[in-house]
C-alpha cells in the first residue's frame, strides 16, 4: 500500500540489485500479540477497517463468531476464535488475531515476480507496493501463513501493512492503539522480546506450562509475535502453522531453479561464443537474402486495403 | 460503582458474576487485565456461557441462569462454617451484632408477616430490637442466638455445597474452588473486587443477588478498601446520569424518593425522613434530608417555593402506586389508559419484555413521539417489514412524530460513568440534516404547552406555571446553564456558622454541605453540588496525576459525591484509623484528621474513637447484614426461582417464585411451562455491538451481521441442529428464526438430577439499520421484572427450539 522511501528498502521483490540501504539506524520493529489478555473485541478490527479506509460487504453469520468470514482484499485482520477441550477436560476459548506476520525471510517477497511490487524496510516491516503488483497471486502460494488476497476489482494483491505508513511518522499500527486491554503492544523487536519473556513468567506461574513466544525461526523470525499459553501447540490457535515454511516451489523458484537458470542462460551464449569462435559467424547467400525481399513485398500488398 | 475503575488494578481477586465485563465493558475490562499482569490478580468468571470474559479468566464455573442466590448464600454458608471472615470488620462495621426482633422469622420460603391473601408483607417484625433509649440492642460477643450474624449463618445454612449444585447445576468441585479463592481474601491486606451488571438485575430477585454479593464483601471486609466494593458495570450511556437525577417514575434528583398520595404534607413527606440514629453517636448523614429537598425545591420551583407553602410541595406529583415502570407503562397501554407516549433516547420495541405486547401497546396510542439520532424500531412499529416486524399498517391509527436528535458528539453536556464520574464533552461536529439537540426539543414544548395552558386553561398547570426557568434563550437552554442549576448557587449572602466565611447570592456551590433548609440554596441534584463551582467546570477537568498510581487520579473530570472515588472508604481504615492494608491506603487518621489520595467519606475531623461507624449513610453507621425493611422480599436474600424455571424450588416447593414480583393478569397467561418449553434462555450482549444502535453503524454490522442464538453441543445433537443451521426459538410469547451457533462453550448443567439445557439468545438485530433483519430477543422475553426495581427478567426464561428454514421475506 504505502511506498516509503526506496532507501529504507532492504528486500525488493523480481530485483536482482536491491538499492543499498543509506539509513543504517533504523530498528527492527515488531508487533507483540498477547493472546493470553486478548478478549476478542475485534477494536483492532474496526480500527483497521477505519485507518486504512477498508469496508468490506455485510456478510453473514457462519457458525462462529469471525466475521468476515474471512481474510479478504479489505479485512487485513480478523479475529479467529477456537474452543479448545485441554487434557484436564477444561474448556478454553483460543482467540488469534490473524494477519500478515512480517516475516524477516518473507515467502510472498520472494515469490513475486513483478519487480518491487513486494519490499522489505530496514524496519523489518513487509510492504506490497500495489502499483507494482500485476495481481499474479504468487504471493499468496508463497505466504507461508495463507494471508495475502487479490482483490477482483483492481486485482492486486492485499495484506496488512503494519501501517507502515503510520510507523514511518512515530506512530504504533492503528490495530495496537485501539486495543482496550494492552494485548496488541508494538516496539522494538528486542523490547517485544523482553515484554514477551514478562508475560511468559506469569503464564507458567498461572499453570500455562509450556507457555512460550511464537516467532518460528523457519521463516527467520516474525515482526508480529504471539505469546501463546500453549507454544508447544501453535496450531491449536485457529491453525498456526507448528513450523511454518515457505513452499518448496517458491524456495526452488528463487533457491534453485533461478541459479540454474541462470547458468542455463550463460551456457547458452557460451556455447554460441565458443560456435562463433569454432565455426565462425553464420553467413547469408544470395538467394535468402531475395527470398526474404519478396516476403516482405507480399506482406504489405497483403496489408493494403 | 463504590469504587473506580482504575482502583480495579488494586484487586487480589476478581470476580465476574452476573455480567460479562470483557464483552459488555471491553475498555473498562483493561483494569482487570492490569490487576491480573501488576497485582498477580486472579480472575474468576460464573457465567451460564463460557463467555470471553471466561476466556482470560483463571477460573470459570457454569451456573444456571436465575440461581445466583443459590450461589452466593452457599459462598456465605461456606464463609462462616470456615470461619473466613474479616471478624474486626464484620463487628464494628456491619450489623453483625445487633439483635433482631423477636417475632422475625423465616420458614418455608416466607419471612414473617406475609399476607397470603393479597401477597404482601407486614414488615414490622423486619427490624431491630430497641432498647429504653431507642438505640438498637447488641451483643458484640455474638452469643445471642438473636444476633444478625447468627440468624444469617442459620438462614444460609440450607445451603450446602451439596444443595448449590443440586439448584446451580455447578459442579460441586468447581463451586469449592472458588469459595476457597475467594475466602483468600477474608485477610486485612487482600481484596475482591465483585464486576457485575445486567446479569444481576435482570432478574425477578435482582436486587437481592446483588445484595447477596454485597453481604459476602461486607463478611470478608472488602468494601471501602482498594481493590474492593460492589461495582455495577452501567450497560448504557448514560445510565448512571439518568438514576442520578431521578429519571425514574418513583424518585427524585439525587436518589430521594418523590411522595406518595399517602405523604399529604411536607411534614407527613418529612416523618419518615429524619433518620434519627439508630446506634449511638452515629452521623446518620441524611438527617440532613431538608436541606436536600428545600434545596431541590428552590431549584424546580424558585420563588413559589417558600416556607409558607411549604416548599412548593403541594407542586409535586404524588405517587399511587409503588412506581408507574415501563412494564405497567405498557400494561396502561394495552388496556387504553394511557394515549399518549414520548419517548427520548429510548427504544422500547427491542428493549423491552414481550415485544408482541410492546407492538400491540404502542398500535393503541392516539400519538407517538420518537426522539433519536437513529430511525428506531419503535418509530417504525406501524410498518410493515416482513416476519421481523409484521404489523398491519392499515389497522394502526397511532400519529408517529419522529424527531432526528444530535448524538452527544454534537453537543455540549456531560456523561455520567459507571465510576459516578461526570466527565464534560465538547461539540464535535454539527447535526445532520434538521436534527436538533434534545434542549431545544424539550424547551419547545415546554414553552407551547405552557402557553397552551395560559391560554386555555386545564387541570392543575400549577407545578407547570411554577418551574423556573431562568435561562438566557429560553427556547434553547446551553447545557452549561443547566449544568450550574443542578450544581446549585445560593440564593441569598449566607455565612458559614463554622467558618464564618460568607457567601454571596448568586455563586455556585462548592458542595452539598453549604446546602440550607431555609430557602437561601438551591441545588437541582445535590449530589451533583460541586460539579460546577466558582472555580469553574470542574467536570471539565483532565489531569490525569495520580497519587500513589492506585488509579484514582482525583483531578480527571468529577465524581459524586464531593469528587470520592471510593465509596465507604472511612472501612479502608481499621477502628483505630490504620488502613487495614498499607501498601494500598485510601484514608487514614493522622492524629487529628483524616487524610489520603481520596476525600473522606466521614467527617474529617472525626476521631477515630468517637464511635461514628463508617456508613455515614445508615442510622446504624453500619453495613446491613440484616436488610430490615429496605427491600419487599426480606431482609435476606432466598433463592426463587425465576417465574419461568425448568424446576420446582427444592428449598420450598410452595413459594417457588419470588412472592412479591409483581404479575399482569395477562401476563401470568403468557408464561410457559417446561413441558411446552423445556430450556432455560438468556439474553445479553456480545461486544461488537452496543445495544440497538451499533447495528446502524457499518463497520460494526460487518462485524457482527446477523441475527444468530448459541445451542450447546448436546443439545444441537439430540435436535439434529447443524452448525449454523437455521432453527426456530419459541417461547409462550413469540418467535425467533435466526441461525445456530453450535457451541462447547454451553454445556448440559445437571439440575437436581436432571440434565438442563441453556440457550443464548444475543440481543442485537432488528430490522432498521445496516446489519441483516433480525427478530429481536424481547420478541421471546416475559413481561415480568424485578419485584422491587421492576427491571424486566430478562436474563432466565423458558423457550423451546427446533430446526426449521429460513424465513420468507
Amino acid at each position: 500500500m504505502s511506498d516509503l522511501q526506496s532507501q529504507d528498502y532492504i528486500r525488493r521483490s523480481a530485483s536482482t540489485m536491491t538499492p543499498p540501504a543509506t539509513r543504517s539506524h533504523e530498528e527492527q520493529v515488531a508487533k507483540l500479540i498477547d493472546v493470553s489478555r486478548c478478549i476478542g473485541c475485534k477494536a483492532c478490527q474496526a480500527a483497521c477497517m477505519e485507518w486504512n479506509d477498508l469496508r468490506p460487504e455485510i456478510g453473514y453469520f457462519e457458525g462462529s463468531y469471525e466475521n468476515p468470514n474471512d481474510l479478504g482484499p479489505s479485512v487485513w485482520t480478523l479475529m479467529k476464535f477456537n474452543e479448545y477441550e485441554n487434557e484436564q477436560g477444561n474448556l478454553e476459548w483460543l482467540i488469534r488475531k490473524d494477519g500478515c506476520m512480517h516475516c524477516e525471510d518473507p515467502g510472498c517477497l520472494k515469490a513475486c515476480p513483478a519487480p518491487g511490487a513486494i519490499v522489505q524496510y530496514a524496519n523489518g516491516i513487509v510492504d506490497f507496493i500495489s502499483d507494482k503488483c500485476i495481481g499474479c497471486g504468487y504471493c499468496i502460494k508463497g505466504c507461508p501463513f495463507n494471508i495475502p488476497r487479490v482483490s477482483k476489482t483492481d486485482h492486486k494483491s492485499y495484506k496488512c501493512t503494519l501501517c507502515s505508513d503510520r510507523v514511518t511518522v512515530g506512530l504504533e499500527p492503528a490495530c495496537v492503539k485501539a486495543c482496550p486491554t494492552g494485548a496488541i503492544m508494538f516496539g522494538s523487536k528486542t523490547d517485544m522480546q523482553h515484554q514477551a519473556a514478562d508475560r511468559i513468567v506469569d503464564l507458567k506461574s498461572r499453570g500455562f506450562a509450556k507457555a512460550g513466544l511464537y516467532d518460528p525461526p523457519e521463516v527467520g523470525g516474525t515482526h508480529v509475535m504471539y505469546v501463546l499459553h500453549h507454544a508447544d501447540k501453535p496450531s491449536l490457535y485457529s491453525g498456526l502453522p507448528d513450523k511454518p515454511h515457505i513452499s518448496y516451489i517458491v524456495q526452488a523458484w528463487k533457491g534453485l531453479y533461478k541459479p540454474l537458470a541462470v547458468a542455463g542462460i550463460a551456457l547458452a551464449a557460451l556455447a554460441g561464443f565458443f560456435h562463433w569462435i569454432t565455426v565462425g559467424p553464420n553467413d547469408t547467400m544470395r538467394e535468402d537474402e531475395d527470398e526474404a525481399a519478396r516476403e516482405i513485398r507480399e506482406t504489405k500488398e497483403e496489408q493494403v486495403p | 460503582m463504590t469504587n473506580t475503575w482504575g482502583d480495579i488494578r488494586n484487586a487480589d481477586v476478581v470476580i465476574v458474576m452476573g455480567g460479562n465485563a470483557a464483552e459488555a465493558h471491553p475498555c473498562g475490562f483493561k483494569w482487570v487485565i492490569e490487576a491480573k499482569i501488576e497485582n498477580g490478580a486472579k480472575l474468576i468468571v460464573v457465567d451460564p456461557r463460557f463467555t470471553r470474559t471466561a476466556s482470560v479468566a483463571d477460573y470459570y464455573a457454569p451456573i444456571r441462569p436465575g440461581t445466583d442466590i443459590a450461589f452466593l448464600s452457599g459462598l456465605m454458608h461456606y464463609l462462616l462454617t470456615h470461619d473466613k471472615i474479616q471478624h474486626t470488620y464484620v463487628k464494628n462495621y456491619t450489623n453483625a451484632s445487633l439483635l433482631v426482633k423477636e417475632e422475625f422469622s423465616f420458614q418455608d420460603g416466607l419471612f414473617s408477616g406475609f399476607n397470603e391473601d393479597n401477597h404482601s408483607y407486614d414488615k414490622s417484625s423486619w427490624d431491630y430490637e430497641l432498647g429504653e433509649d431507642g438505640f438498637a440492642k447488641a451483643d458484640d460477643t455474638w452469643q445471642n442466638p438473636r444476633c444478625v450474624i447468627n440468624l444469617l449463618k442459620e438462614h444460609v445454612s440450607r445451603y450446602t455445597p451439596e444443595m448449590v449444585s443440586r439448584i446451580c447445576g455447578t459442579p460441586q468441585d468447581k463451586f469449592l474452588h472458588i469459595c476457597e479463592l475467594i475466602a483468600s481474601t477474608c485477610v486485612p491486606d487482600r481484596a475482591m473486587t465483585s464486576l457485575f451488571a445486567l446479569g444481576w438485575t435482570q432478574h425477578t430477585v435482582g436486587v437481592q443477588n446483588i445484595r447477596a454479593m454485597a453481604m459476602v464483601q461486607l463478611l470478608l471486609g472488602n468494601i471501602g478498601v482498594a481493590g474492593g466494593g460492589m461495582n455495577a458495570l452501567r450497560g448504557h450511556s448514560n445510565i448512571q446520569g439518568l438514576t442520578d437525577v431521578g429519571l425514574l417514575s418513583n424518585q427524585l434528583p439525587g436518589y430521594m424518593n418523590l411522595p406518595t398520595d399517602k405523604e399529604t404534607s411536607y411534614d407527613e413527606y418529612m416523618k419518615t425522613r429524619l433518620f434519627k440514629p439508630l446506634r449511638p453517636g452515629q452521623t446518620s448523614f441524611y438527617q440532613n434530608t431538608r436541606k436536600l429537598f428545600v434545596s431541590l425545591q428552590k431549584a424546580l420551583f424558585g420563588d413559589a417555593a417558600t416556607a409558607e407553602t411549604n416548599w412548593a410541595y403541594d407542586l409535586l406529583p404524588k405517587l399511587d402506586i409503588p412506581l408507574y415502570d415501563i412494564i405497567k407503562a405498557f400494561e396502561m397501554m394495552n388496556n387504553g389508559q394511557m394515549g399518549g407516549y414520548i419517548c427520548q433516547g429510548f427504544n422500547p420495541l427491542q428493549a423491552f419484555p414481550d415485544r408482541g405486547k410492546i407492538r400491540a401497546g404502542l398500535s393503541k396510542l392516539k400519538f407517538l413521539v420518537t426522539m433519536d439520532p437513529l430511525d428506531t424500531e419503535t418509530s417504525r412499529f406501524w410498518q410493515d417489514f416482513g416476519p421481523q416486524n409484521p404489523a398491519k399498517s392499515h389497522e394502526i391509527q397511532t400519529e408517529v412524530f419522529q424527531l432526528p436528535v444530535s448524538c452527544f458528539a454534537e453537543e455540549n453536556g456531560s456523561l455520567v460513568n459507571s465510576a459516578r464520574w461526570l466527565q464534560w464533552h465538547w461539540k464535535a461536529a454539527d447535526p445532520p440534516g434538521i436534527a436538533k439537540s434534545d434542549l431545544w426539543i424539550m424547551a419547545g414544548l415546554f414553552q407551547r404547552l405552557r402557553a397552551l395552558y395560559q391560554k386555555e386553561g386545564g387541570a392543575f398547570p400549577d407545578s407547570l406555571m411554577a418551574m423556573t426557568w431562568n435561562y438566557m434563550n429560553p427556547w434553547e437552554p446551553e447545557p452549561e446553564e443547566l449544568a450550574k442549576e443542578m450544581n446549585g448557587r445560593f440564593l441569598a449572602d449566607v455565612t458559614d456558622p463554622v467558618t464564618n466565611v460568607t457567601s454571596k447570592g448568586g455563586t455556585l456551590l462548592d458542595g452539598f454541605s453549604q446546602l440550607r433548609d431555609d430557602g437561601s440554596t438551591a441545588s437541582g441534584c445535590w449530589i451533583f453540588a460541586g460539579s460546577f463551582t466558582e472555580k469553574g467546570n470542574q467536570m471539565a477537568r483532565r489531569d490525569a496525576t495520580d497519587p500513589r498510581e492506585q488509579g484514582l487520579s482525583p483531578n480527571w473530570a468529577w465524581a459524586w459525591p464531593a469528587n470520592r472515588r471510593i465509596l465507604y472508604n472511612r472501612a479502608s481504615a481499621d477502628p483505630d484509623g490504620k488502613p487495614w492494608n498499607p501498601r494500598k491506603p485510601v484514608i487514614e487518621w493522622n492524629g487529628s484528621k483524616w487524610v489520603g489520595i481520596d476525600v473522606p467519606d466521614y467527617p474529617v475531623a472525626q476521631k477515630p474513637s468517637a464511635n461514628d461507624g463508617p456508613f455515614i449513610m445508615t442510622v446504624e453507621g453500619q453495613a446491613r447484614l440484616f436488610g430490615r425493611n429496605l427491600l419487599v422480599e426480606g431482609p435476606f436474600p432466598e433463592h426463587y426461582e425465576p417465574m419461568e424455571s425448568p424446576v420446582e424450588n427444592v428449598l420450598h416447593p410452595k413459594v417457588r417464585s419470588n412472592p412479591m414480583a409483581r404479575v399482569f393478569e395477562h401476563d401470568r397467561n403468557n408464561f410457559g411451562k417446561p413441558s411446552d418449553f423445556p430450556f432455560v434462555a438468556t439474553t445479553y450482549r456480545l461486544t461488537e455491538h452496543f445495544h440497538f444502535w451499533t447495528k446502524h453503524a457499518l463497520i460494526n454490522a460487518v462485524l457482527q451481521p446477523e441475527e444468530f442464538v448459541e445451542i450447546g453441543e448436546v443439545l444441537a445433537k439430540e435436535k439434529g441442529i447443524a452448525q449454523g443451521g437455521w432453527v426456530k426459538v419459541s417461547s409462550k410469547r413469540g418467535e425467533v428464526i435466526c441461525k445456530a451457533y453450535v457451541t462447547k462453550r454451553i454445556k448440559p448443567l445437571l439440575v437436581d438430577g436432571k440434565a438442563t439445557h441453556v440457550i443464548g439468545v444475543p440481543l442485537h438485530w432488528g430490522f432498521t439499520g445496516q446489519a441483516r433483519k433480525g427478530y429481536g430477543a424481547n420478541t421471546l422475553t416475559p413481561s415480568v421484572g424485578d419485584a422491587n426495581t421492576q427491571t424486566p427478567e430478562f436474563k432466565a426464561f423458558l423457550v423451546n427450539v427446533e430446526t426449521t428454514s429460513a424465513p420468507t421475506a
